[in-house]
């Protein structure tokens, strides 16, 4: 009796399924939105030598300190679990680090949970606050999570316009509009994957009113918020009688370059964090201690790191911006974050057709504005988070390619 | 202008106009700034970087960080022996230190006889001397904020959301 296949491999046994294959898989994962934007980006990583505007994380490796931190914590034995919401010296020095930078008080034992990312983080603030058919508001276009993470969890995602001339922002009035008994919350991400926008202290103050009138709930991402260029970041917990309705997100990723590190935080009420606490014992346990060790280093010794990458940022964002209105895809200047989100309306191409023609003939990527949400058409988002010399070379290449399809339109 | 310098300082090639384009600044003023900062002396030249690791034999040197103690002339401090050892093309940096020793230069050579043979026929004898000690660079690793490694391959995958 031999259990090896002809070529010394064990033999691959088919288990054939007896039920209809379309029941294996649960109907809400079923019904999520599928990614029709996979084959586009099946094509662009099957493709070689492309200059790639396409990437959604930074473009410089994490600072020396943080990583030395890391390799020292390994030599010293930490391995092991933490606390379910992570070292208190970590949440210590997070306390701190808002209150020097905000003037926001968060207490370390009760209000500060550790998270495997603003992904775990914004997971587990909707599990915690949303039961079914709650209705979640939603800026659009958004952050690809958002959806998806509400319908998971039985709730229903509104979408909300954000409106282009109003530099991509939605207004006060708008989530009032939209607010009706079933509404739960308004998840906001200033500045704002994809579009870059970003609200000022007297905008957040006219949505705080309307948080405040309705007894909303906010979901407020963050992430970017080092990455602000032309005003102080306002964090939403800040304004009046705002922290007791925020769960706050915030983490390393974007700031201190560290998206592989997989760290972030959620900050609220009392109440809130030990709901999100419960879902995250069981779920994730803890996040991993090494990289809890860095974070508090990053926290603590990298402000300038974190200038000196932002004054990089803001200066490619000048450059792309004003190639892109010289070019003839006319763009807002984004507020924050790393990305431009230019309109090709005037080229008469859907946001797809654009961004695979541009790939095909110039070899350069950029995201369809249409992967996040169907507001997206007509625009398309470009990560500055790449060198400067990729940069100008890829604003060649797009002038190239513009010129090149205008007479036909 | 401390931003307009930090990218000349990266990359002296810049043009006015992409730097104009980076800081939002008209080119004509930029022109102007640059103009400015070379006539107050801020801006002394332009120098490329080069990895001489990588040169043939036949164009390539070495260098020596050289320890010098001196005796202070009276009235003229360090200042005056100073000058008469930097002027040597040889030497490429020279710094007055605290510590234990004086002046602290740079020196370079096709070679070490060379190196070694300005130290003996210059530099030791020169008057106000008391002694040297010179130390070979035998590896680069970092230089004037520069990692003289070509920098790895970019991990990321092109396309994220
Ligand atoms: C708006 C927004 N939120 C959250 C995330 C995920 O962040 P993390 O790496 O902390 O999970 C991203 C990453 O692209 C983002 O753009």
């Amino acid at each position: 009796m031999t259990m090896v296949g002809a070529h010394g491999h064990a033999p691959y046994i088919t288990v054939s399924i007896i039920m209809n294959k379309k029941n294996i898989i649960s109907r809400t994962v079923q019904d999520l939105p599928p990614s029709g934007i996979r084959v586009f980006f099946d094509l662009v990583i099957g493709m070689k030598d492309v200059i790639s505007l396409g990437v959604g994380e930074p473009d410089f490796v994490t600072p020396w300190n943080i990583r030395e931190t890391a390799i020292y914590a390994i030599e010293q034995g930490y391995t092991s679990y933490t606390s379910n919401k992570g070292l208190i010296e970590l949440r210590q020095e997070i306390s701190r680090y808002l209150k020097r930078r905000y003037g926001l008080d968060y207490d370390p034992e009760e209000e500060i949970l550790i998270t495997v990312g603003v992904s775990e983080g914004f997971d587990l603030a909707v599990r915690a606050l949303t039961d079914h058919g709650d209705k979640l508001l939603i800026p659009e276009p958004s952050y690809v999570a958002y959806g998806p993470i509400t319908s998971l969890c039985g709730g229903q995602p509104l979408y909300l316009k954000s409106d282009p001339a109003a530099g991509f922002k939605v207004s006060a009035g708008q989530i009032e509009r939209n607010t009706d008994k079933k509404t739960k919350g308004l998840i906001l991400n200033y500045p704002n994957n994809p579009t870059g926008a970003s609200y000022s202290k007297k905008e957040l103050l006219d949505i705080a009113k309307v948080i405040e009138r309705h007894d909303l709930i906010m979901i407020s991402d963050e992430i970017y918020c080092d990455l602000t260029y032309d005003f102080d970041h306002t964090p939403f917990p800040t304004l009046p009688r705002m922290k007791e309705r925020t769960v706050y997100l915030n983490g390393f990723s974007k700031s201190f370059a560290m998206t592989g590190w997989r760290i972030a935080y959620a900050c609220g009420p009392k109440d809130i964090i030990a709901a999100m606490t419960k879902i995250h014992q069981y779920t994730m346990l803890c996040a991993s201690v090494i990289s809890q060790m860095a974070a508090r280093e990053a926290l603590k010794n990298s402000d300038r790191a974190v200038q000196e990458m932002k004054r990089e940022y803001r200066r490619r964002r000048e450059f792309i911006i004003s190639r892109l209105n010289e070019i003839g895809l006319s763009c807002h200047k984004p507020e924050g974050a790393f990305y431009a989100f230019p309109s090709i309306k005037d080229t008469g191409l859907s946001s797809l057709t654009f961004a695979q023609e541009l790939l095909k003939r110039e070899k350069v990527a950029a995201v369809p504005g249409t992967a996040f949400g169907p507001m997206g058409e007509g625009y398309l988002r470009m990560s500055y988070a790449t060198s400067y010399e990729n940069l100008k070379e890829a604003m060649a290449r797009i002038e190239r390619f513009v010129a090149r399809i205008k007479p036909t339109t | 202008m401390k931003e307009l310098l930090e990218i000349l300082e990266n990359n002296a090639r810049a043009t006015p106009e992409e730097i104009g384009k980076m800081l939002g600044r008209k080119v004509s003023l930029v022109k102007n700034d640059i103009k400015n900062l070379e006539k107050n002396g801020v801006i002394l030249k332009y120098k490329t970087i080069i990895n001489k690791e990588l040169l043939r034999e036949e164009d390539s040197s070495v260098r020596a960080l050289i320890e010098v103690k001196v005796v202070p002339q009276k009235n003229l401090g360090f200042d005056h022996i100073a000058e008469r050892i930097y002027q040597f093309p040889e030497v490429t940096s020279c710094y007055l230190m605290s510590g234990t020793y004086d002046l602290l230069i740079i020196v370079e050579g096709k070679n070490l006889q060379k190196v070694s043979n300005f130290v003996a026929e210059k530099l030791s004898p020169m008057e106000n001397i008391r002694g040297t000690v010179t130390h070979f660079i035998l590896k680069k690793y970092k230089e004037d904020g520069d990692i003289l490694k070509q920098p790895n391959k970019s991990k990321r995958p092109a396309i994220t959301l």
